[in-house]
């Protein structure tokens, strides 16, 4: 293909993602880099139906000056990376010098939101994503046995979980796992531990959002998994019936080298989704035991009355930097089949 | 032949009266009205939709989300809402932006059913003007105290020894209930308890917090002995959740929000029995001082500087309409909160919050920086509250994270 006719007929698709992934990521970066002026504050007597009170107010007319002469904010370059809230290496500093142990330097480690928000996003993007997968894959095979006249049914009834909008999902079971509904009482029942609650403990919250998780997502993995039997070469199939194999391993030897590279395909899909989760943990309320970076950048955004625009940008950046980094080994390994391929 | 005359008379005082309450605006304008979602609310909102007609437009937009639009939608110009409906917490962002008027010109000319203590005035200045108080107050059952021998409780001190009495007695295993879940409502919970001890939040005169001390420390600690009373899903619990819990008995002794009392005190509701054994009194102090332990809130409107001043005299002449004693007149709406508005007579919903003004309770502060502490509090606090962490730690988290968000947004160098 001459590189004239590639060109005209990449442009539209590379406009597109210069306009729609490109500039907003740029802008994302840029406006991290800034943080509000200093604000110029005065004294004055409030008065109301509970008396009178002294409070400090912002001068808006000497803010709107400011404003208008630098309105991206105060250069503030890589330092919301660094501070408390992100990176936040004094405070590792700090840390390091008055913990004794390596459980203690840890512990803490753990404590700063950044940290805290990305432990849970790592453990719930590595076991739920092999989980999903596996999942997803039996029961592809155990739809794709059944006769073809309650198929149809069944079908519809696997995909339901990802169908079910998350929050909605995650509020049912949330209601049922309060220590009222039907499971956190029947678990309570069942252990015979009245105090026991899904709610409370930071390792059955964890656990609660991985099951939801699984829950969730696998459907997706279901659907491509059974469409990708359906392709699997019967010839080959009944070829390695002759020689005797078995069903285990005939799944073995033919199913799933077959259906690997709709798995790595899952596994990107998972990788990305999973790191961004985020509604599992509003409709959860699981804010107290389990945080990701995207409830992190949703606070910065919603939590206060003023929106903290650089915290939740550099968040942003960290995110996708993360991506980046989970996503490099699938990229590369895809790369290396192509070009094996070709 | 008397009696005949007197219901006549009645009914065209009657008739007199409802052509008089109808409303009516001095020039054309545009009313448009940005507010929360609640009932007592609803009743002021809907109350000012019926100022409609010739020359004059109504929209009202009442959402939840109020306060996450307001600052957009009233920097734009002409503003796309021309009254917001705020609390002290949530007029202080307009404030800092300089989004909104003065209205003592306004005042003058159409507020003459107003009282004084309505108006909000920052720097002798009108910025709002307030319609209805609130703040939490303690629910207790007269019933279940009574039975067992206990005085209501005046302090956090009584509280506990209260639900320990009704454990001991095997009268409920649980009796203690409080929004703690982590969040606005948790900070919230400590705010209120941390008035009780009088300690100012920052040092004066700075931005810089000062609630690392011998009392946040304090306030934490009888937060936690409070949790040890409560169920097991104590750490998801808000407001919102806690009518079942008072329903089903399983809860004697609850601090809540003044505006939702008339829900739990409604003897038309689902337990009739309990509601009627539901009794309200001043949230309780603690440590020996004796200010309530909790915070005053007031719910007003505010009016928007981006608009024409035919909008803005439209707008405050609907609201003014709102207000009116006529509001109050009826004994359902009257209900449904403490009303700062000309001729309204507490109800029971209400008593909680005049006892708590009574007793010396403090209004929420409406620093700037206010809210950035507030969600400090309520993203730090839980680890404390589960027994992972201590209060100092807790305390250190919390400042820690303040102090990050106060300096991003500038109020701290």
């Amino acid at each position: 293909m001459p590189h004239k006719t590639f060109l005209a007929f990449i442009l539209p698709s590379l406009l597109a993602m210069l306009l729609f992934v490109a500039l907003p990521i740029g802008s994302v970066v840029y406006q991290s880099l800034f943080i509000e002026h200093e604000q110029v504050m005065t004294e004055v007597e409030t008065c109301g139906p509970f008396g009178c009170t002294t409070e400090r107010k912002v001068d808006a007319a000497a803010m709107q000056e400011l404003r208008d002469a630098q309105p991206a904010g105060r250069f503030n370059g890589l330092g919301t990376y660094f501070n408390s809230g992100h990176l936040a290496f004094d405070r590792i500093g700090q840390i390091w010098t008055r913990s004794e142990t390596w459980g203690g330097f840890f512990n803490q480690v753990m404590n700063l939101p950044l940290y805290k928000a990305l432990i849970f996003t790592l453990a719930y993007t590595f076991i739920v994503t092999p989980c999903v997968i596996v999942l997803g894959f039996f029961i592809a095979l155990g739809v794709n046995a059944i006769p073809g006249l309650i198929k149809g049914p069944v079908i519809f009834f696997s995909l339901l979980p990802m169908i079910v909008t998350p929050l909605i999902g995650s509020l049912v079971l949330y209601w049922m796992i309060d220590s009222r509904g039907i499971i956190g009482a029947g678990l309570q029942a069942l252990f015979n531990n009245p105090s026991l609650s899904l709610k409370a403990s930071p390792t059955l919250t964890w656990i609660t959002l991985f099951v939801y998780g699984i829950w969730h997502n696998a459907p997706f993995a279901f659907v491509v998994f059974y469409a990708g039997l359906q392709g699997v070469p019967q010839d080959t199939m009944e070829s390695a019936m002759v020689d005797g194999a078995s069903r285990w391993e005939r799944i073995r030897f033919v199913t799933i080298p077959y259906l690997l590279p709709l798995a790595t395909f899952v596994a990107l899909m998972q990788l990305m989704d999973n790191f961004r989760v985020f509604e599992p943990i509003v409709g959860f309320s699981a804010e107290a035991n389990a945080t990701s970076l995207s409830y992190l950048i949703y606070s910065d955004l919603r939590g206060a009355d003023t929106p903290l625009f650089a915290s939740a940008a550099a968040t942003s950046v960290l995110t996708t930097l993360g991506v980046i980094v989970l996503l490099t080994p699938v990229l590369i390994r895809t790369w290396r089949d192509f070009n094996r391929k070709a | 032949m008397t009696k005949m005359l007197l219901s006549t008379t009645a009914v065209l005082i009657g008739l007199a009266g409802a052509a008089s309450a109808q409303c009516a605006i001095e020039g054309d304008g545009s009313v448009r009205i940005l507010a929360n979602d609640f009932q007592a609310l609803h009743a002021v909102v809907s109350r000012a939709a019926t100022c409609a007609g010739e020359g004059v437009e109504v929209t009202t937009n009442e959402t939840t989300e109020h306060k996450d639009i307001q600052v957009a939608a009233l920097s734009t110009s002409p503003a796309a809402y021309t009254i917001a409906v705020v609390a002290n917490g949530s007029l202080v962002p307009l404030l800092n932006e300089g989004l909104v008027q003065p209205m003592d010109d306004l005042v003058a000319k159409y507020g003459q059913n107003l009282q004084d203590s309505q108006l909000i005035r920052v720097d002798g200045k009108i910025m709002a003007i307030a319609f209805m108080a609130n703040s939490q107050m303690l629910h207790y059952r007269a019933d279940l105290l009574d039975q067992n021998g206990i005085a209501v409780p005046a302090t956090y001190e009584d509280v506990i020894a209260a639900a320990k009495t009704l454990e001991e007695k095997g009268v409920m295993k649980t009796p203690l209930y409080a929004s703690f879940k982590p969040g606005w409502d948790l900070g919230e919970e400590f705010i209120n308890m941390y008035m009780g001890s009088g300690e100012p939040f920052f040092e004066d005169g700075t931005a810089k917090p000062a609630i690392d001390n011998d009392a946040g420390v304090a306030a934490l600690e009888m937060m936690k002995a409070l949790k040890d009373n409560m169920g097991p899903d104590v750490m998801t619990y808000n407001s919102n959740e806690a009518q079942p819990y008072w329903e089903n008995s399983e809860v004697a002794i609850m601090t809540g929000w003044g505006s939702r009392t008339a829900a739990f005190i409604d003897e038309n509701g689902a337990t009739p029995e309990i509601a009627k054994e539901t009794k309200i009194a001043a949230m309780p102090s603690w440590g020996g001082h004796d200010i309530p332990a909790t915070t005053l809130w007031w719910d007003g409107f505010a009016l928007a500087k981006n608009i024409s001043d035919e909008d803005a005299a439209a707008s405050f002449q609907a609201m003014m309409y709102a207000l009116s004693p006529d509001l109050v007149a009826d004994p359902e709406t009257a209900g449904l909160a403490a009303w700062l508005v000309n001729g309204y007579t507490p109800t029971p919903a209400s008593e909680g919050v005049f006892a708590n003004m009574k007793a010396g309770a403090k209004p929420y502060p409406m620093t700037p920086y206010m809210g950035m502490l507030h969600t400090a509090l309520g993203d730090n606090l839980a680890e404390f509250m589960q027994g992972q962490e201590t209060a100092e730690k807790a305390l250190e988290d919390t400042v820690a994270a303040y102090t990050t968000a106060a300096t991003e947004a500038g109020f701290i160098k």
